[in-house]
């Protein structure tokens, strides 16, 4: 009986190619992962490509110069060289209102966040979390009506105040009794516009603070402050720092709000309970109703300024929250 | 047969908990801090309600902080003052929550009526009677113009978060940093961004789908991070079975890792949705604001309820500021309604059907 020799298999291909549809796969994922490099290069382009015959004949008048007049010309048309454009009141603006709403926003935020951190009982903190990540989804519009109706009257009172008793501060002078649609009462309602996010920001950071250090201050016989002052702080702070610049990037931003509660005046403010300010957002929306085309060309040079204004700051807190953690006892 | 006393097992001792001297005294500082409150805004021209509560606040913290003083010394006296501190920061956080609340519901509720519902506004300009046109096409339009940017953003959104934690590839890092860049990015800018690439160059007009476009771009932030962090969230012992089944990796993150996280995924479709539905700057300059049923979000100026809010709150006049209220409203119920939904949703476990 002969045997019958076994077939030989034949030699399988073994690889780590990855199959057709894995490569189509990776390859739709990946330009929809590039979406977003695609989408800032071409706002960057669009706005630089509009802006950029206002940024050529302004020059640097356009950051340091507080005039904007689209000029015509006898024949009807505009014309580039008379016309000014420059931004520096509305810049100057949107720092003013930006680093109010930080000064205000910012400890009643980071004060809240340790409350709900290390303070409150699981209901009180669920209620809340849930009421403050829900004022972050409220639309800005809501913000600036509330702004205009409600809180500009207590804002005026406080205003005067400041006003009465610390007017030796210079910002805190008034050279006209007018303190109504003050950059102070914009920059109040920006700091409760950036307290949610602030808030669940510095939350989540302190949250992460490690637990046998916090148990460690407590079996030394640390109070809770102690406790925070030695572990949660020192771990937490870039983090905060990071949140913060967030806050600052989103309140530089806002377009409605600051419009509708603010009396927007193309002059360098710096008294801030004087009614008279603007950001660069609200300066835009205003001139864009009645803007003619070469208008709105230098329209979207100063769009192209915040756009890179908010990149910048959103990229180092971003940079400053993921190196959270590295610090600390 | 002895009987084995039964002792009664010793309860467990709480000495950290507030014995109930404890609980008088707080009682009682609570009580001195609003009776201090009242007579210095008795006495003096202080007033409001803002007053009760600054002063209450501020008794209460010093009379805490001496109480503590005089029980434990300084290290707990500095405790509870923090406590104090912290315990005001959020009660002001919380305070312009409610008094926005508040104000929408009183104010806005003058203008509910059936026919907001039913009507629109060509026929009724903004100063009319309270009773009259209705702001069915700004539901009309901003339900539109949501779905829209939804359809856009949302396949985007969802791939970038597969990028960041399935493909992982070299790209990963300057990705994770555009996006949340792109998180930062001034609605009013997407706005001009529109006005220079459409507007400007093709459309000439405004219409619905460029506002559409606009919301987009807004979205895709919030959508695509939320979804990493939910794609997280799923085990990779699900992703190696998929894998170990035989599976292409596009299987098994289609058939294993999508459905699981499906729940996390329509959660951050509706936070996006929440977060673009009230956007009133670049809706200002990229789609108009008809006061007609508009259908078509190719063609034609389309009005939704951040227009409606804005349009009515311009004009000025007692009735059109009810009118903007109570857009307000709506608006504000809608974004509630999908918060909630979002909580729901986001609330159940990853990996449950």
């Amino acid at each position: 009986m002969t045997q019958m020799p076994a077939a030989v298999p034949e030699k399988r291909e073994i690889t780590t190619k990855p199959r057709l549809t894995d490569r189509i796969f990776r390859g739709v994922v990946t330009s929809g992962g590039l979406s977003s490099l695609v989408i800032l290069g071409l706002i960057l382009i669009f706005l630089l490509f509009n802006g950029y015959n206002t940024l050529k004949t302004q020059g640097l008048h356009f950051l340091t110069s507080s005039n904007w007049q689209a000029v015509v010309n006898d024949a009807g048309t505009f014309d580039p060289k008379a016309s000014h454009f420059g931004i520096a009141a509305m810049l100057i603006g949107t720092m003013v209102v930006a680093l109010i709403a930080v000064v205000v926003g910012v400890p009643i935020s980071v004060g809240a966040a340790i409350y709900l951190t290390f303070y409150a009982p699981d209901f009180i903190k669920k209620v809340m979390v849930s009421a403050i990540d829900l004022m972050a989804a409220f639309p800005s519009v809501l913000f600036g009506l509330w702004g205009f109706f409600v809180l500009e009257s207590s804002g005026e009172y406080w205003a005067k105040l400041l006003n009465k008793y610390f007017s030796w501060i210079p910002i805190f002078k008034l050279p006209a009794p007018y303190v109504t649609r003050s950059p102070f009462i914009a920059g109040l309602v920006l700091a409760v516009m950036i307290i949610p996010i602030v808030t669940s920001i510095s939350r989540e950071i302190f949250s992460q603070t490690p637990l046998d250090r916090m148990q460690a201050a407590y079996a030394l016989g640390g109070t809770r402050f102690a406790m925070l002052r030695a572990v949660a702080f020192p771990y937490a702070r870039s983090g905060i720092v990071g949140g913060v610049m967030l806050g600052l990037g989103r309140a530089m931003g806002e377009t409605v709000a600051v419009y509708t509660v603010l009396n927007i005046v193309y002059q360098v403010n710096w008294h801030i309970l004087f009614s008279a300010g603007g950001n660069v957002a609200s300066m835009i929306l205003l001139k864009f109703g009645e803007a003619s085309p070469d208008e709105i060309k230098a329209l979207m040079a100063a769009g192209l300024v915040l756009f890179i204004l908010t990149l910048i700051v959103n990229s180092l807190a971003n940079v400053i929250v993921s190196r959270t953690g590295k610090s600390g006892r | 047969m002895s009987t084995v006393e039964k002792v009664a097992a010793p309860k467990p001792r709480k000495p950290w908990a507030a014995t109930p001297i404890d609980r008088s005294k707080t009682a009682g500082i609570i009580l001195a801090a609003a009776l201090v409150s009242f007579a210095v805004v008795a006495i003096t021209p202080m007033k409001g309600k803002l007053a009760y509560a600054a002063i209450f606040f501020t008794a209460y913290i010093i009379i805490d902080f001496v109480v503590s003083y005089q029980k434990a010394g300084r290290p707990a006296a500095v405790d509870s003052l923090f406590r104090g501190l912290v315990t005001t920061a959020i009660a002001i956080a919380v305070t312009p929550i409610v008094s926005i609340l508040v104000t929408v519901w009183s104010r806005g509720h003058k203008g509910l009526h059936w026919t907001l519902f039913t009507k629109d506004m060509h026929s009724n300009s903004f100063t009319d009677p309270v009773g009259q046109g209705g702001l069915l096409h700004a539901i009309i339009g901003t339900f539109l113009l949501v779905i829209v940017a939804m359809v856009i953003s949302v396949p985007i959104g969802i791939l970038t978060a597969l990028y960041l934690t399935e493909i992982r590839g070299r790209f990963t890092r300057p990705i994770e940093f555009l996006v949340q860049a792109m998180s930062g990015v001034p609605s009013i800018v997407a706005g001009l961004f529109i006005y220079a690439a459409i507007l400007i160059p093709f459309t000439k007009t405004v219409n619905g789908i460029q506002g559409s476009l606009a919301l987009a771009i807004l979205m895709i932030p919030t959508v695509a991070r939320t979804s990493q962090e939910v794609l997280k969230l799923i085990p990779s012992d699900l992703r190696e079975a998929g894998v170990a089944l035989g599976g292409t990796q596009f299987r098994s993150v289609a058939l294993v890792v999508v459905p699981a996280a499906r729940s996390g995924l329509i959660t951050a479709m509706i936070l996006g949705v929440a977060r673009v539905a009230g956007e009133t700057a670049p809706i200002l300059l990229l789609t108009g604001g008809s006061g007609t049923k508009n259908y078509n979000v190719f063609s034609g100026s389309l009005g939704s309820l951040p227009n409606y809010v804005w349009q009515a709150f311009s004009a000025g006049t007692p009735e059109s500021i009810t009118r903007a209220w109570a857009g307000i409203l709506v608006l504000l119920i809608i974004v509630v309604i999908l918060f909630t939904a979002a909580r729901v949703l986001g609330n159940r476990k990853v990996g449950k059907k």
